[in-house]
């Protein structure tokens, strides 16, 4: 390393030395200033279709918890009810137990291996169509632009300076957003309780507080989130545009740009020829509508959520200038590469990563029908005692002692009778019954309940071969005759 | 160093100029509202401060202008807590062992106060699986030195056994029959012969035989004839298979000579009449009770 800097130039008397200030103004600025977007309006099958999704997408999430489902007396008729205090989650003929919280798992598992094929597919689906953020942001614009007006209106807006007109479009404009965001967050709450009840509270003042705190929460994250920020969340918070990279290949269909038809751009004029030039004509009619602020025609890039309306706008101005649609379309980085070389270009939907995730779904998807199904509406823990781990009696013979839960799911009291299996001339005991060694041990468990029952379970000494001896419990429902197993073991000395 | 920018020759923009395997990092901006972001917490945490418990002081800390503290956070939820028991604190309080027993509601709270209580004052001698250890009785099984009904759990837990303190205490004394030289070592040995017939195990018929005649003279009237025992007066069974200082000859031998005298607090003079009861149902529960 020259530790004397750089050899000064000669420059008439005196040396010119050849340095930059390392803080110059220019360079300093470590924060960027954010820039606004404008997005245009734009009409198209893209875009139709989007409208579809966000009308399918809010009301699945606003009336949701108004669908009553009947199930019978003593138990909530909401379809769909999340009841922390009671811990059960219901969805129409299902009803979850937090001990069955590996449904929810399951769920959780096949929502993203579902994410991850759709993907691997069609590039960032998730991301251009039915991201929350991308619905509500949607939504946003439609209040902006019938507000304000489309873009160029907005600029001119943005410029003017303030007086009453502005004043007035402005307030209007962020009192309608407050008024979405707080219906967005008013909506949630409705999962968590009985909705027509808590409507009525909420309006009367007698909610509980954590009520309107969500409800203020929620009101807060959507109105900054999806009116203020917008695709500031996509490109600096979402983590999802930069995993998304791990899920596509070069089969992977997303919005692209057709290089090989548009380039090179020029400009188009009535009556030149369309020989030894591209397409494009280089209008940013794609640049003009995207909500990202990108330009779909510098390739793939993270920024880019996949919301089509670039495809809309292109195959607008392809139709005015008689041009085939499609030069913005889906397609993939090894069609590219094919019709460079010549070849047409080909979907491929059935690669390995797909059918491997595929294959997951299907069996995740499989294992969770089958769990459903299968589902009892009885089950049984049994823990046995650790201290003591066993208790000799006077006359010789060995007990132990087991803590026996009962889950009764179904909305009936039902009796159930005790009974094991596994050492010779076992008896059982229920603590606090009349009699502890009557050896029918009955429980009654109140519909939808748990409940724990002292099981005392005591064998001759001599029939003890081992320190520790598998038995087994067997539930039995009296009036159905259904029964439910737990194995378990008996300890005796060693 | 000398101002040079290293420009990223894909993406056009600027380096870091920190290279690893030749990968470097863009020197892309943050966005300006990451920076409100982060002044607005340094503002918030200036306010959190002041209102809020936050530095600590010389002697103790500063309180903050609201007043918050977990440790009345804990008593408020204690104080609710002993508010939701008293309702059940106030039917145990009338209610008997036996109604206490039966009625699952008050049997439920019993047993969750009373394996509490248990733990805290009676874990240390019986363990906290009440197996007991030696000369300190395991009150899962079926023997019981003072008797094992509800009403004499409670009575023990009461009144304690052996101590000064409460003129109720269960008593008895055993003689420390060679110390006392009531009987001579052989003696001693012949019973102890007997009392190993009696629980069943080897033993020596001669001496056992001499034993069954000192036995009747010197133990029959508090362990019964046929060593059953009497828990009037404390007095434990021979004839099974419970000890509670061991059943080999030594052991017995030296119970015999020297005597043993188990001694345990008076419970009532130290935890409230409610709380007794829980441990007595409690106790009871445990698979031993009468």
């Amino acid at each position: 390393m020259n530790h004397q800097g750089p050899t000064p130039k000669p420059v008439g008397d005196i040396d010119r030395f050849d340095v930059k200030p390392v803080n110059k103004k220019g360079n300093r600025s470590l924060y960027k200033p954010r820039k606004r977007i404008h997005p245009k309006r734009i009409k198209g099958a893209f875009r139709n279709f989007k409208w579809l999704v966000m009308a399918v997408t809010l009301g699945i999430y606003y009336l949701t918890p108004w669908i009553r489902w009947d199930r019978g007396p003593g138990a909530p008729d909401q379809a769909v009810l999340i009841d922390f205090p009671a811990r059960r989650f219901y969805f129409f003929f299902i009803e979850i137990w937090p001990q069955e919280i590996y449904f929810i798992a399951g769920l959780l598992i096949l929502a993203g291996i579902g994410l991850f094929l759709v993907t691997s597919l069609f590039g960032r689906a998730w991301c251009g169509y039915s991201c929350p953020q991308t619905v509500w942001v949607d939504l946003f614009l439609v209040v902006e632009r019938a507000i304000e007006g489309d873009r160029s209106a907005r600029i001119r807006l943005d410029q003017a300076p303030m007086n009453a007109s502005k004043a007035a479009k402005r307030i209007a404009k962020h009192a309608i957003w407050l008024l979405i965001a707080a219906g967005t967050g008013g909506a949630w709450i409705f999962y968590y309780a009985d909705a027509p009840t808590l409507a009525i509270d909420l309006v009367t003042w007698k909610a509980p507080p954590v009520a309107y705190i969500t409800v203020a929460v929620l009101t807060f994250t959507t109105y900054t989130l999806g009116a203020l920020m917008r695709e500031q969340v996509c490109t600096y918070m979402c983590p999802w545009p930069r995993i998304q990279g791990a899920m596509m290949d070069e089969e992977s269909l997303t919005v692209t740009y057709r290089a090989d038809r548009g380039e090179p751009r020029k400009p188009f004029r009535k009556g030149e020829t369309w020989e030894n030039r591209g397409d494009c004509i280089d209008c940013n009619a794609c640049v003009v509508v995207c909500p990202m602020g990108i330009d779909i025609r510098d390739g793939q890039q993270f920024e880019c959520i996949t919301c089509s309306l670039c495809i809309d706008a292109c195959d607008e101005v392809m139709n005015r200038i008689g041009r085939p649609r499609g030069l913005i379309d889906y397609d993939s980085l090894a069609n590219a590469e094919r019709r460079a070389q010549g070849r047409t270009g080909a979907i491929r939907f059935f690669r390995l990563r797909t059918l491997i995730y595929l294959a997951i779904l299907a069996l995740v998807g499989g294992v969770m029908l089958t769990a459903l199904l299968t589902r009892s509406d009885t089950q049984i823990n049994v823990l046995r005692d650790r201290n003591p781990l066993f208790t000799r009696l006077s006359d010789g013979s060995v007990r132990n002692g087991y803590t026996f839960k009962v889950l009764n799911k179904a909305r009936a009291q039902r009796t159930f009778v005790i009974s094991a299996d596994g050492i010779d001339g076992i008896t059982l005991g229920l603590v606090g019954s009349d009699n502890l060694n009557d050896n029918t041990p009955y429980v009654t468990v109140k519909p939808d309940r748990v409940q724990s029952f002292r099981l005392l379970v005591t064998v001759p000494g001599g029939s003890l071969s081992d320190e520790s001896h598998d038995i087994r419990f067997i539930l039995e429902d009296i009036n159905t005759g259904k029964t439910a197993t737990y194995d378990s073991i008996f300890r005796g000395p060693e | 160093m000398a101002g040079q920018k290293d420009i990223d020759s894909i993406s056009g923009i600027e380096t870091t100029g920190h290279e690893w395997d030749g990968i470097k990092e863009l020197n892309n901006p943050l966005p300006r509202w990451w920076l409100w972001i982060f002044w607005a917490c340094v503002v918030w945490s200036v306010g959190y401060w002041i209102a809020y418990p936050a530095w600590p002081l010389i002697t103790g800390y500063s309180k903050g202008l609201l007043g918050y503290s977990s440790r009345a956070d804990v008593a408020a939820e204690v104080a609710a807590a002993k508010q939701d028991q008293a309702v059940f604190r106030a039917k145990l309080e009338t209610a008997s062992l036996e109604q206490i027993r039966t009625q699952s509601d008050l049997l439920e709270f019993a047993l969750a106060g009373g394996r509490s209580a248990f733990n805290v004052n009676c874990s240390q001698c019986h363990g906290s699986g009440a197996q007991g250890f030696t000369g300190y009785p395991n009150l899962n099984d079926d023997e019981w030195l003072w008797g094992g009904s509800l009403a004499d759990i409670r009575k023990t837990i009461t009144h304690g056994v052996r101590n000064d303190e409460d003129e109720d205490a269960r008593t008895s004394d055993m003689p420390a029959f060679l110390r006392d030289e009531i009987l001579t070592q052989p003696e001693v040995a012949d019973v102890a012969e007997f009392v190993l017939k009696l629980s069943g195990q080897d033993h020596d018929p001669d001496r056992a035989g001499r034993g069954a005649v000192v036995f009747a003279e010197q133990c029959e009237p508090c362990h019964g004839q046929d060593g059953g025992g009497d828990p009037e007066v404390g007095a434990p069974a021979l004839n099974n298979a419970l000890w509670l200082y061991a059943g080999d000859r030594d052991t017995i031998i030296e119970t015999v000579s020297y005597s043993r005298r188990g001694v345990m607090p008076a419970w009532g003079r130290i935890l409230d009449e409610v709380t007794v009861k829980q441990l007595a149902v409690y106790v009871h529960s445990l698979g031993g009770g009468q």
